[in-house]
Protein backbone atom coordinates (compact mmCIF):
# COMPACT_ATOMS: atom_id res chain seq x y z
CA UNK A 1 0.00 0.00 0.00
CA UNK A 2 1.61 3.28 -1.06
CA UNK A 3 1.94 6.31 1.17
CA UNK A 4 -0.55 8.15 -1.00
CA UNK A 5 -3.33 5.62 -0.31
CA UNK A 6 -6.39 6.29 1.84
CA UNK A 7 -7.05 9.57 0.02
CA UNK A 8 -4.18 11.27 1.81
CA UNK A 9 -2.15 12.27 -1.24
CA UNK A 10 1.56 13.00 -1.35
CA UNK A 11 3.34 15.94 0.20
CA UNK A 12 4.27 18.34 -2.58
CA UNK A 13 7.73 19.18 -1.32
CA UNK A 14 8.35 21.68 -4.12
CA UNK A 15 5.21 23.62 -3.17
CA UNK A 16 6.12 23.41 0.50
CA UNK A 17 9.63 24.70 -0.23
CA UNK A 18 8.25 27.55 -2.33
CA UNK A 19 5.82 28.46 0.46
CA UNK A 20 8.65 28.29 2.98
CA UNK A 21 10.73 30.72 0.90
CA UNK A 22 7.73 33.04 0.48
CA UNK A 23 7.03 33.04 4.21
CA UNK A 24 10.73 33.56 4.92
CA UNK A 25 10.99 36.68 2.76
CA UNK A 26 7.55 38.06 3.69
CA UNK A 27 8.91 40.20 6.57
CA UNK A 28 11.10 42.05 4.05
CA UNK A 29 7.99 43.48 2.41
CA UNK A 30 5.32 43.48 5.12
CA UNK A 31 4.89 44.22 8.78
CA UNK A 32 4.67 40.82 10.50
CA UNK A 33 1.92 41.30 13.09
CA UNK A 34 -0.99 40.37 10.80
CA UNK A 35 0.77 37.44 9.05
CA UNK A 36 1.67 36.10 12.50
CA UNK A 37 -1.96 36.17 13.59
CA UNK A 38 -3.07 34.54 10.33
CA UNK A 39 -0.52 31.75 10.77
CA UNK A 40 -1.82 31.15 14.31
CA UNK A 41 -5.37 30.88 12.98
CA UNK A 42 -4.16 28.50 10.27
CA UNK A 43 -2.64 26.31 13.00
CA UNK A 44 -5.91 26.39 14.93
CA UNK A 45 -7.82 25.39 11.77
CA UNK A 46 -5.29 22.61 11.12
CA UNK A 47 -5.97 21.06 14.52
CA UNK A 48 -9.71 20.76 13.84
CA UNK A 49 -9.12 19.69 10.22
CA UNK A 50 -7.07 16.73 11.44
CA UNK A 51 -9.66 15.60 13.98
CA UNK A 52 -12.84 16.31 12.03
CA UNK A 53 -11.67 15.72 8.47
CA UNK A 54 -9.77 12.49 9.07
CA UNK A 55 -11.18 10.93 12.23
CA UNK A 56 -14.74 12.19 11.70
CA UNK A 57 -14.96 13.72 15.19
CA UNK A 58 -16.87 16.96 15.12
CA UNK A 59 -16.32 19.33 18.01
CA UNK A 60 -18.44 22.42 18.49
CA UNK A 61 -16.17 23.47 21.31
CA UNK A 62 -12.67 23.34 19.90
CA UNK A 63 -12.03 26.84 21.26
CA UNK A 64 -11.89 25.26 24.74
CA UNK A 65 -8.41 23.88 24.02
CA UNK A 66 -7.30 27.06 22.26
CA UNK A 67 -8.33 29.01 25.34
CA UNK A 68 -6.80 26.50 27.75
CA UNK A 69 -3.49 26.79 25.90
CA UNK A 70 -3.63 30.57 26.15
CA UNK A 71 -4.58 30.64 29.85
CA UNK A 72 -2.13 27.86 30.77
CA UNK A 73 0.73 29.78 29.21
CA UNK A 74 -0.27 33.08 30.84
CA UNK A 75 -0.69 31.55 34.32
CA UNK A 76 2.44 29.41 34.12
CA UNK A 77 4.65 32.19 32.76
CA UNK A 78 3.52 34.50 35.56
CA UNK A 79 4.54 31.86 38.08
CA UNK A 80 7.65 30.46 36.42
CA UNK A 81 9.02 33.43 34.52
CA UNK A 82 11.07 31.56 31.94
CA UNK A 83 8.81 30.60 29.01
CA UNK A 84 10.01 27.10 28.05
CA UNK A 85 8.04 25.18 30.67
CA UNK A 86 4.89 27.33 30.26
CA UNK A 87 5.12 26.74 26.51
CA UNK A 88 5.24 22.96 27.02
CA UNK A 89 2.46 23.14 29.63
CA UNK A 90 0.31 25.01 27.10
CA UNK A 91 0.42 21.88 24.95
CA UNK A 92 0.21 19.34 27.77
CA UNK A 93 -2.73 20.79 29.74
CA UNK A 94 -5.17 21.05 26.79
CA UNK A 95 -4.05 17.59 25.63
CA UNK A 96 -4.71 16.16 29.07
CA UNK A 97 -8.09 17.87 29.41
CA UNK A 98 -9.03 16.72 25.89
CA UNK A 99 -7.93 13.17 26.74
CA UNK A 100 -10.10 13.09 29.88
CA UNK A 101 -13.17 14.61 28.18
CA UNK A 102 -12.60 12.48 25.08
CA UNK A 103 -12.26 9.27 27.10
CA UNK A 104 -15.52 10.01 28.91
CA UNK A 105 -17.33 10.65 25.63
CA UNK A 106 -15.82 7.89 23.50
CA UNK A 107 -15.78 5.11 26.07
CA UNK A 108 -19.29 6.24 27.04
CA UNK A 109 -20.17 5.79 23.35
CA UNK A 110 -22.25 8.93 23.07
CA UNK A 111 -23.51 9.77 19.61
CA UNK A 112 -22.13 12.54 17.38
CA UNK A 113 -24.89 14.99 18.27
CA UNK A 114 -24.29 14.63 22.02
CA UNK A 115 -20.57 14.82 21.39
CA UNK A 116 -21.03 18.16 19.63
CA UNK A 117 -23.26 19.45 22.41
CA UNK A 118 -20.89 18.25 25.15
CA UNK A 119 -17.88 19.94 23.61
CA UNK A 120 -19.86 23.14 23.13
CA UNK A 121 -21.05 23.10 26.73
CA UNK A 122 -17.49 22.62 28.01
CA UNK A 123 -16.42 25.73 26.12
CA UNK A 124 -19.36 27.78 27.36
CA UNK A 125 -18.72 26.68 30.96
CA UNK A 126 -15.08 27.76 30.66
CA UNK A 127 -16.18 31.05 29.13
CA UNK A 128 -18.68 31.74 31.94
CA UNK A 129 -16.25 30.65 34.61
CA UNK A 130 -13.38 32.80 33.35
CA UNK A 131 -15.72 35.79 33.10
CA UNK A 132 -16.57 35.29 36.78
CA UNK A 133 -13.01 35.24 38.08
CA UNK A 134 -12.61 38.94 38.85
CA UNK A 135 -11.10 39.78 42.23
CA UNK A 136 -8.20 38.66 44.38
CA UNK A 137 -9.82 35.37 45.35
CA UNK A 138 -9.26 34.01 41.85
CA UNK A 139 -5.54 33.61 41.54
CA UNK A 140 -3.26 30.69 40.76
CA UNK A 141 0.08 31.41 42.39
CA UNK A 142 1.11 34.88 41.25
CA UNK A 143 -1.39 34.99 38.38
CA UNK A 144 -4.73 36.73 38.90
CA UNK A 145 -7.29 35.38 36.48
CA UNK A 146 -8.84 38.83 36.14
CA UNK A 147 -12.40 37.92 35.13
CA UNK A 148 -13.70 39.76 32.07
CA UNK A 149 -10.45 41.74 31.78
CA UNK A 150 -8.33 38.59 31.63
CA UNK A 151 -4.60 38.33 32.31
CA UNK A 152 -2.46 41.10 30.83
CA UNK A 153 1.29 41.71 30.89
CA UNK A 154 2.53 38.19 31.49
CA UNK A 155 6.10 37.36 30.44
CA UNK A 156 6.05 36.52 26.73
CA UNK A 157 8.15 33.97 24.88
CA UNK A 158 11.90 34.14 25.45
CA UNK A 159 14.87 32.34 23.99
CA UNK A 160 14.87 28.96 25.79
CA UNK A 161 17.02 29.17 28.92
CA UNK A 162 17.47 32.94 28.62
CA UNK A 163 14.51 34.79 30.18
CA UNK A 164 16.07 38.19 29.47
CA UNK A 165 15.95 37.73 25.67
CA UNK A 166 12.35 38.00 24.52
CA UNK A 167 11.19 36.72 21.15
CA UNK A 168 8.99 39.30 19.46
CA UNK A 169 8.28 41.02 16.15
CA UNK A 170 9.85 39.34 13.13
CA UNK A 171 11.58 36.65 15.22
CA UNK A 172 8.22 35.73 16.75
CA UNK A 173 6.70 35.55 13.28
CA UNK A 174 9.35 32.99 12.32
CA UNK A 175 8.65 30.97 15.49
CA UNK A 176 4.95 30.83 14.58
CA UNK A 177 5.67 29.86 10.96
CA UNK A 178 8.04 27.09 12.09
CA UNK A 179 5.37 25.83 14.53
CA UNK A 180 2.77 25.84 11.74
CA UNK A 181 4.96 23.95 9.26
CA UNK A 182 6.08 21.49 11.95
CA UNK A 183 2.45 20.88 12.98
CA UNK A 184 1.49 20.32 9.34
CA UNK A 185 4.31 17.80 8.84
CA UNK A 186 3.37 16.04 12.09
CA UNK A 187 -0.24 15.80 10.86
CA UNK A 188 0.99 14.32 7.59
CA UNK A 189 3.18 11.85 9.45
CA UNK A 190 0.24 10.82 11.64
CA UNK A 191 -1.99 10.30 8.61
CA UNK A 192 0.63 8.28 6.75
CA UNK A 193 1.11 6.00 9.77
CA UNK A 194 -0.95 2.91 10.59
CA UNK A 195 -2.57 4.95 13.34
CA UNK A 196 -3.70 7.58 10.82
CA UNK A 197 -5.07 4.99 8.44
CA UNK A 198 -7.00 3.41 11.28
CA UNK A 199 -8.48 6.83 12.04
CA UNK A 200 -9.63 7.11 8.43
CA UNK A 201 -11.17 3.66 8.75
CA UNK A 202 -12.97 4.78 11.90
CA UNK A 203 -14.29 7.84 10.08
CA UNK A 204 -15.61 5.57 7.34
CA UNK A 205 -17.14 2.85 9.51
CA UNK A 206 -16.68 2.70 13.25
CA UNK A 207 -18.48 -0.62 13.66
CA UNK A 208 -16.37 -2.37 11.02
CA UNK A 209 -13.16 -1.15 12.66
CA UNK A 210 -14.41 -2.46 16.00
CA UNK A 211 -15.19 -5.78 14.29
CA UNK A 212 -11.65 -5.86 12.92
CA UNK A 213 -10.33 -5.65 16.47
CA UNK A 214 -9.44 -1.96 16.69
CA UNK A 215 -10.00 -0.27 20.03
CA UNK A 216 -12.03 2.57 18.53
CA UNK A 217 -12.55 4.63 21.73
CA UNK A 218 -8.78 4.58 22.39
CA UNK A 219 -7.98 5.77 18.87
CA UNK A 220 -10.57 8.55 19.07
CA UNK A 221 -9.39 9.64 22.49
CA UNK A 222 -5.79 9.76 21.26
CA UNK A 223 -6.56 11.95 18.23
CA UNK A 224 -8.84 14.15 20.33
CA UNK A 225 -5.88 14.75 22.67
CA UNK A 226 -3.48 15.42 19.78
CA UNK A 227 -5.92 17.94 18.28
CA UNK A 228 -6.33 19.47 21.75
CA UNK A 229 -2.57 19.87 22.06
CA UNK A 230 -2.36 21.55 18.65
CA UNK A 231 -5.23 23.89 19.48
CA UNK A 232 -3.47 24.60 22.80
CA UNK A 233 -0.29 25.46 20.91
CA UNK A 234 -2.28 27.86 18.73
CA UNK A 235 -3.80 29.40 21.87
CA UNK A 236 -0.37 29.79 23.47
CA UNK A 237 1.01 31.49 20.36
CA UNK A 238 -2.07 33.71 20.25
CA UNK A 239 -1.56 34.71 23.89
CA UNK A 240 2.04 35.67 23.12
CA UNK A 241 0.95 37.61 20.07
CA UNK A 242 -1.82 39.52 21.87
CA UNK A 243 0.13 39.81 25.16
CA UNK A 244 -3.18 39.48 26.97
CA UNK A 245 -5.58 36.58 27.53
CA UNK A 246 -9.29 37.24 28.05
CA UNK A 247 -12.32 34.90 28.27
CA UNK A 248 -13.09 35.75 24.63
CA UNK A 249 -10.70 32.92 23.67
CA UNK A 250 -13.48 30.58 24.85
CA UNK A 251 -16.21 32.49 23.03
CA UNK A 252 -18.87 31.11 20.71
CA UNK A 253 -17.44 33.31 17.97
CA UNK A 254 -14.03 31.68 18.28
CA UNK A 255 -15.60 28.23 18.13
CA UNK A 256 -17.82 29.12 15.17
CA UNK A 257 -14.97 30.67 13.20
CA UNK A 258 -12.78 27.58 13.27
CA UNK A 259 -15.73 25.43 12.19
CA UNK A 260 -16.37 27.80 9.28
CA UNK A 261 -12.71 27.71 8.22
CA UNK A 262 -12.75 23.91 8.10
CA UNK A 263 -16.09 23.70 6.27
CA UNK A 264 -15.11 26.34 3.70
CA UNK A 265 -11.62 24.86 3.23
CA UNK A 266 -13.02 21.36 2.90
CA UNK A 267 -13.18 18.29 5.10
CA UNK A 268 -10.60 15.60 4.43
CA UNK A 269 -7.79 18.02 3.60
CA UNK A 270 -5.26 19.81 5.77
CA UNK A 271 -4.29 22.58 3.37
CA UNK A 272 -7.85 23.72 2.57
CA UNK A 273 -8.83 24.73 6.12
CA UNK A 274 -5.48 26.50 6.60
CA UNK A 275 -6.00 28.52 3.42
CA UNK A 276 -9.59 29.25 4.46
CA UNK A 277 -8.36 30.47 7.85
CA UNK A 278 -5.89 32.83 6.18
CA UNK A 279 -8.34 34.12 3.54
CA UNK A 280 -11.38 34.47 5.83
CA UNK A 281 -9.18 35.77 8.64
CA UNK A 282 -7.78 38.45 6.33
CA UNK A 283 -11.32 39.31 5.26
CA UNK A 284 -12.38 39.60 8.87
CA UNK A 285 -9.47 41.90 9.66
CA UNK A 286 -10.21 44.01 6.58
CA UNK A 287 -13.90 44.26 7.48
CA UNK A 288 -12.90 45.22 11.02
CA UNK A 289 -11.86 48.61 9.67
CA UNK A 290 -15.43 49.50 8.67
CA UNK A 291 -18.69 49.79 10.57
CA UNK A 292 -21.26 49.50 7.77
CA UNK A 293 -21.68 45.71 7.83
CA UNK A 294 -21.28 43.33 10.73
CA UNK A 295 -18.39 40.86 10.36
CA UNK A 296 -20.42 37.86 11.39
CA UNK A 297 -23.01 38.55 8.69
CA UNK A 298 -20.36 38.35 5.97
CA UNK A 299 -18.81 35.17 7.40
CA UNK A 300 -22.27 33.62 7.78
CA UNK A 301 -23.17 34.51 4.20
CA UNK A 302 -19.92 32.97 2.93
CA UNK A 303 -20.61 29.79 4.89
CA UNK A 304 -24.14 29.50 3.49
CA UNK A 305 -22.92 30.09 -0.07
CA UNK A 306 -20.17 27.48 0.28
CA UNK A 307 -22.52 24.90 1.80
CA UNK A 308 -25.04 25.48 -1.01
CA UNK A 309 -22.66 25.77 -3.96
CA UNK A 310 -19.61 23.68 -3.04
CA UNK A 311 -20.65 21.50 -0.13
CA UNK A 312 -17.37 19.60 -0.12
CA UNK A 313 -15.41 22.82 0.44
CA UNK A 314 -12.85 24.57 -1.73
CA UNK A 315 -9.87 22.21 -1.58
CA UNK A 316 -11.65 18.90 -2.42
CA UNK A 317 -13.80 20.66 -5.04
CA UNK A 318 -10.80 22.27 -6.73
CA UNK A 319 -9.12 18.85 -6.94
CA UNK A 320 -12.32 17.42 -8.52
CA UNK A 321 -12.54 20.36 -10.96
CA UNK A 322 -8.89 19.91 -11.95
CA UNK A 323 -9.42 16.17 -12.50
CA UNK A 324 -12.54 16.80 -14.56
CA UNK A 325 -10.71 19.41 -16.64
CA UNK A 326 -7.80 17.00 -17.26
CA UNK A 327 -10.25 14.24 -18.30
CA UNK A 328 -12.04 16.60 -20.70
CA UNK A 329 -8.68 17.56 -22.22
CA UNK A 330 -7.83 13.88 -22.75
CA UNK A 331 -11.24 13.24 -24.34
CA UNK A 332 -10.79 16.26 -26.61
CA UNK A 333 -7.32 15.07 -27.68
CA UNK A 334 -8.69 11.58 -28.42
CA UNK A 335 -11.56 13.02 -30.49
CA UNK A 336 -9.10 15.21 -32.42
CA UNK A 337 -6.89 12.18 -33.12
CA UNK A 338 -9.89 10.17 -34.36
CA UNK A 339 -10.94 13.02 -36.65
CA UNK A 340 -7.43 13.27 -38.10
CA UNK A 341 -7.27 9.53 -38.74
CA UNK A 342 -10.67 9.62 -40.43
CA UNK A 343 -9.62 12.49 -42.69
CA UNK A 344 -6.35 10.70 -43.51
CA UNK A 345 -8.29 7.53 -44.42
CA UNK A 346 -10.71 9.48 -46.60
CA UNK A 347 -7.80 11.18 -48.37
CA UNK A 348 -6.06 7.83 -48.88
CA UNK A 349 -9.14 6.32 -50.54
CA UNK A 350 -9.03 6.45 -54.38
CA UNK B 1 -14.87 -35.47 22.02
CA UNK B 2 -12.95 -32.16 22.27
CA UNK B 3 -14.06 -29.27 24.51
CA UNK B 4 -16.28 -26.68 22.87
CA UNK B 5 -14.45 -23.64 21.47
CA UNK B 6 -17.59 -21.53 21.82
CA UNK B 7 -19.98 -22.16 24.66
CA UNK B 8 -22.89 -20.26 26.14
CA UNK B 9 -24.38 -21.05 29.52
CA UNK B 10 -27.92 -19.91 30.21
CA UNK B 11 -27.47 -16.92 27.88
CA UNK B 12 -30.44 -14.57 27.87
CA UNK B 13 -31.02 -11.19 26.25
CA UNK B 14 -34.00 -9.05 27.09
CA UNK B 15 -35.13 -5.86 25.34
CA UNK B 16 -37.81 -4.29 27.54
CA UNK B 17 -40.52 -6.89 27.83
CA UNK B 18 -39.22 -9.04 24.98
CA UNK B 19 -36.97 -12.01 25.72
CA UNK B 20 -34.97 -12.05 22.48
CA UNK B 21 -32.63 -14.87 23.59
CA UNK B 22 -34.18 -17.30 26.06
CA UNK B 23 -31.56 -18.91 28.33
CA UNK B 24 -29.64 -20.64 25.56
CA UNK B 25 -27.03 -23.33 26.21
CA UNK B 26 -24.95 -23.74 23.09
CA UNK B 27 -21.69 -25.46 22.22
CA UNK B 28 -19.48 -25.45 19.12
CA UNK B 29 -16.45 -27.67 18.55
CA UNK B 30 -13.15 -26.98 16.79
CA UNK B 31 -13.31 -26.93 12.97
CA UNK B 32 -17.10 -27.32 13.05
CA UNK B 33 -19.41 -25.60 10.56
CA UNK B 34 -22.65 -24.73 12.32
CA UNK B 35 -25.68 -23.03 10.80
CA UNK B 36 -28.08 -21.10 12.98
CA UNK B 37 -31.44 -20.88 11.31
CA UNK B 38 -34.90 -19.73 12.23
CA UNK B 39 -37.60 -17.40 10.96
CA UNK B 40 -37.32 -13.62 11.32
CA UNK B 41 -37.38 -12.59 14.96
CA UNK B 42 -36.28 -16.03 16.20
CA UNK B 43 -33.36 -14.47 18.09
CA UNK B 44 -30.47 -15.87 16.04
CA UNK B 45 -28.92 -12.51 15.18
CA UNK B 46 -29.28 -11.28 18.76
CA UNK B 47 -27.63 -14.51 19.93
CA UNK B 48 -24.86 -13.87 17.39
CA UNK B 49 -24.43 -10.32 18.67
CA UNK B 50 -24.26 -11.43 22.27
CA UNK B 51 -21.48 -13.90 21.46
CA UNK B 52 -19.54 -11.13 19.71
CA UNK B 53 -20.00 -8.52 22.42
CA UNK B 54 -22.28 -6.29 20.37
CA UNK B 55 -25.08 -6.85 22.88
CA UNK B 56 -23.97 -6.88 26.48
CA UNK B 57 -24.46 -5.23 29.84
CA UNK B 58 -27.87 -4.70 31.39
CA UNK B 59 -29.67 -6.38 28.48
CA UNK B 60 -28.07 -9.76 28.95
CA UNK B 61 -27.38 -12.47 31.50
CA UNK B 62 -25.65 -15.85 31.45
CA UNK B 63 -22.07 -16.55 30.37
CA UNK B 64 -20.12 -16.84 27.11
CA UNK B 65 -16.88 -18.83 26.84
CA UNK B 66 -14.52 -18.75 23.87
CA UNK B 67 -11.72 -21.34 23.96
CA UNK B 68 -12.36 -21.66 27.67
CA UNK B 69 -12.05 -17.93 28.37
CA UNK B 70 -15.03 -16.24 29.97
CA UNK B 71 -15.72 -13.38 27.53
CA UNK B 72 -18.96 -12.26 29.16
CA UNK B 73 -19.07 -8.48 29.19
CA UNK B 74 -16.03 -8.10 26.92
CA UNK B 75 -16.16 -5.43 24.24
CA UNK B 76 -16.28 -6.48 20.60
CA UNK B 77 -12.69 -5.56 19.78
CA UNK B 78 -11.41 -7.62 22.72
CA UNK B 79 -13.38 -10.65 21.55
CA UNK B 80 -12.19 -10.18 17.96
CA UNK B 81 -8.60 -10.08 19.17
CA UNK B 82 -8.97 -13.68 20.32
CA UNK B 83 -8.80 -14.51 16.61
CA UNK B 84 -12.39 -14.11 15.50
CA UNK B 85 -13.70 -12.75 12.22
CA UNK B 86 -17.21 -11.31 12.09
CA UNK B 87 -19.47 -10.47 9.17
CA UNK B 88 -22.57 -8.54 10.14
CA UNK B 89 -26.14 -8.93 8.92
CA UNK B 90 -26.13 -5.55 7.12
CA UNK B 91 -22.88 -5.35 5.09
CA UNK B 92 -20.48 -3.28 7.14
CA UNK B 93 -17.65 -2.03 4.96
CA UNK B 94 -15.79 1.22 4.48
CA UNK B 95 -17.55 2.60 1.43
CA UNK B 96 -15.26 5.61 1.02
CA UNK B 97 -12.12 3.44 0.80
CA UNK B 98 -10.96 1.10 -1.95
CA UNK B 99 -11.28 -2.68 -1.73
CA UNK B 100 -7.53 -3.02 -1.11
CA UNK B 101 -7.63 -0.37 1.64
CA UNK B 102 -10.51 -2.17 3.38
CA UNK B 103 -8.54 -5.41 3.35
CA UNK B 104 -5.31 -3.68 4.38
CA UNK B 105 -6.92 -2.26 7.53
CA UNK B 106 -7.99 -5.76 8.45
CA UNK B 107 -4.67 -7.43 7.66
CA UNK B 108 -2.55 -4.71 9.30
CA UNK B 109 -3.81 -5.51 12.79
CA UNK B 110 -2.67 -9.10 12.71
CA UNK B 111 0.11 -9.09 10.09
CA UNK B 112 1.61 -5.66 10.89
CA UNK B 113 2.35 -3.03 8.26
CA UNK B 114 5.07 -5.19 6.67
CA UNK B 115 2.95 -8.32 6.20
CA UNK B 116 -0.32 -6.58 5.39
CA UNK B 117 0.32 -6.10 1.67
CA UNK B 118 0.99 -9.80 1.14
CA UNK B 119 -2.14 -10.74 3.11
CA UNK B 120 -4.20 -8.34 0.99
CA UNK B 121 -2.90 -9.88 -2.25
CA UNK B 122 -3.69 -13.34 -0.92
CA UNK B 123 -7.33 -12.44 -0.10
CA UNK B 124 -7.77 -10.55 -3.37
CA UNK B 125 -6.77 -13.61 -5.34
CA UNK B 126 -8.72 -16.03 -3.12
CA UNK B 127 -11.94 -14.07 -3.56
CA UNK B 128 -11.13 -13.03 -7.15
CA UNK B 129 -11.41 -9.36 -6.27
CA UNK B 130 -8.15 -8.33 -7.97
CA UNK B 131 -10.02 -6.57 -10.78
CA UNK B 132 -11.76 -4.19 -8.39
CA UNK B 133 -8.92 -3.78 -5.87
CA UNK B 134 -8.58 -0.06 -6.56
CA UNK B 135 -12.30 0.67 -6.82
CA UNK B 136 -14.15 2.39 -3.98
CA UNK B 137 -16.27 -0.18 -2.17
CA UNK B 138 -19.27 2.18 -2.28
CA UNK B 139 -19.23 1.91 -6.09
CA UNK B 140 -19.51 -1.89 -6.13
CA UNK B 141 -22.59 -4.07 -6.55
CA UNK B 142 -24.14 -5.63 -3.45
CA UNK B 143 -22.68 -9.10 -4.10
CA UNK B 144 -19.18 -7.71 -4.44
CA UNK B 145 -19.57 -5.66 -1.27
CA UNK B 146 -20.62 -8.84 0.57
CA UNK B 147 -17.45 -10.48 -0.74
CA UNK B 148 -15.35 -7.51 0.35
CA UNK B 149 -16.76 -7.84 3.85
CA UNK B 150 -15.94 -11.54 3.89
CA UNK B 151 -12.49 -10.56 2.61
CA UNK B 152 -11.98 -8.21 5.58
CA UNK B 153 -12.92 -11.12 7.83
CA UNK B 154 -10.43 -13.47 6.15
CA UNK B 155 -7.58 -10.95 6.01
CA UNK B 156 -7.50 -11.13 9.82
CA UNK B 157 -6.66 -14.85 9.52
CA UNK B 158 -9.24 -15.88 12.14
CA UNK B 159 -9.63 -19.36 13.63
CA UNK B 160 -13.33 -18.70 14.27
CA UNK B 161 -15.50 -17.08 11.59
CA UNK B 162 -18.98 -15.78 12.33
CA UNK B 163 -21.09 -14.93 9.28
CA UNK B 164 -24.48 -13.30 9.74
CA UNK B 165 -26.69 -13.73 6.66
CA UNK B 166 -23.82 -13.90 4.16
CA UNK B 167 -26.12 -14.97 1.30
CA UNK B 168 -28.61 -12.11 1.70
CA UNK B 169 -29.21 -10.35 -1.61
CA UNK B 170 -26.87 -12.58 -3.63
CA UNK B 171 -27.70 -14.09 -7.01
CA UNK B 172 -27.74 -17.88 -7.41
CA UNK B 173 -24.30 -17.86 -9.01
CA UNK B 174 -22.91 -15.68 -6.24
CA UNK B 175 -24.48 -17.94 -3.60
CA UNK B 176 -22.85 -21.00 -5.18
CA UNK B 177 -19.52 -19.24 -5.09
CA UNK B 178 -20.12 -18.26 -1.46
CA UNK B 179 -20.81 -21.88 -0.52
CA UNK B 180 -17.47 -22.89 -2.04
CA UNK B 181 -15.72 -20.09 -0.15
CA UNK B 182 -17.33 -21.08 3.15
CA UNK B 183 -16.31 -24.70 2.66
CA UNK B 184 -12.77 -23.57 1.88
CA UNK B 185 -12.68 -21.41 5.03
CA UNK B 186 -13.92 -24.37 7.03
CA UNK B 187 -10.82 -26.35 6.10
CA UNK B 188 -8.82 -24.16 8.47
CA UNK B 189 -11.38 -22.42 10.67
CA UNK B 190 -14.47 -23.03 12.77
CA UNK B 191 -17.61 -21.36 11.43
CA UNK B 192 -21.00 -20.18 12.56
CA UNK B 193 -23.31 -19.14 9.75
CA UNK B 194 -26.59 -17.42 10.56
CA UNK B 195 -29.20 -17.50 7.84
CA UNK B 196 -32.85 -18.16 7.18
CA UNK B 197 -32.47 -19.22 3.57
CA UNK B 198 -33.19 -22.98 3.76
CA UNK B 199 -31.80 -23.68 0.29
CA UNK B 200 -28.49 -22.02 1.12
CA UNK B 201 -28.24 -23.83 4.45
CA UNK B 202 -29.04 -27.18 2.82
CA UNK B 203 -26.16 -26.72 0.35
CA UNK B 204 -23.75 -26.13 3.22
CA UNK B 205 -24.66 -29.59 4.52
CA UNK B 206 -23.69 -28.86 8.10
CA UNK B 207 -24.89 -29.36 11.65
CA UNK B 208 -27.85 -27.05 12.23
CA UNK B 209 -29.27 -25.26 15.27
CA UNK B 210 -32.82 -24.03 14.81
CA UNK B 211 -33.88 -20.99 16.81
CA UNK B 212 -37.48 -20.22 17.64
CA UNK B 213 -38.82 -17.53 19.97
CA UNK B 214 -35.37 -16.89 21.40
CA UNK B 215 -34.60 -20.51 22.30
CA UNK B 216 -33.12 -23.56 20.59
CA UNK B 217 -35.93 -25.58 19.04
CA UNK B 218 -33.91 -28.46 17.65
CA UNK B 219 -30.33 -29.35 16.65
CA UNK B 220 -28.99 -31.95 14.25
CA UNK B 221 -27.74 -32.78 10.74
CA UNK B 222 -29.30 -30.82 7.89
CA UNK B 223 -31.25 -33.75 6.42
CA UNK B 224 -32.79 -34.59 9.79
CA UNK B 225 -33.52 -31.04 10.94
CA UNK B 226 -34.99 -29.79 7.69
CA UNK B 227 -37.52 -32.64 7.62
CA UNK B 228 -38.41 -32.26 11.30
CA UNK B 229 -42.16 -31.50 11.61
CA UNK B 230 -41.63 -28.88 14.32
CA UNK B 231 -39.13 -27.04 12.12
CA UNK B 232 -41.48 -27.18 9.15
CA UNK B 233 -44.26 -25.80 11.30
CA UNK B 234 -42.07 -22.93 12.53
CA UNK B 235 -41.15 -22.03 8.97
CA UNK B 236 -44.39 -22.82 7.17
CA UNK B 237 -47.05 -22.64 9.91
CA UNK B 238 -49.93 -25.10 9.84
CA UNK B 239 -49.46 -25.86 6.11
CA UNK B 240 -46.58 -28.24 6.99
Amino acid sequence: MTASGFGIGRIRWNWLAALGVLLAVLPLAYETSTPTLLAIWALFALSLALMWGYAGIISFGHAAYFGLGAYTYAIASFNIGESTVPFLLALAVPALVAAVIGAMMFYGRISDVYLGVTTLVVTLILNRFMNATAGDAYRIGNARLGGFNGIPAFPTLNVPGDPTTEVYGTAYYYVVVVCLIAAYLICRWILASSFGRALIGIRENELRMELLGYNVPAYKTAIFAVAGAMAGLAGCLFANWAEIVTPSVFSLGQTAEVLIWVIVGGLGTLVGPMIAAVVLGSLKLALGHQTTIDNSLILGAILILVVLLIPRGFAPSSVAWRRRFAQSQVRRRQARGKRRRRVALQEAEP
Amino acid sequence: MSDPVVETQDLAVRFGGVLAVDHVNFGLRERELRCLIGPNGAGKSTFFKSITGQVRGAHSSGRVFIRGQDTTGWSTHQIVRLGIGIKTQVPSVMNGLTVAENLWLSARRTAGSEGADAAVDEVLSELELGGVARRLVGELAHGQRQLVEIGTVLANKPWLVLLDEPAAGLTNAETERLVAIIKRINQTATLIVVDHDMHFVRTLDSWITVFHQGGILVEGRADKVLTDPSVREVYLGNRA
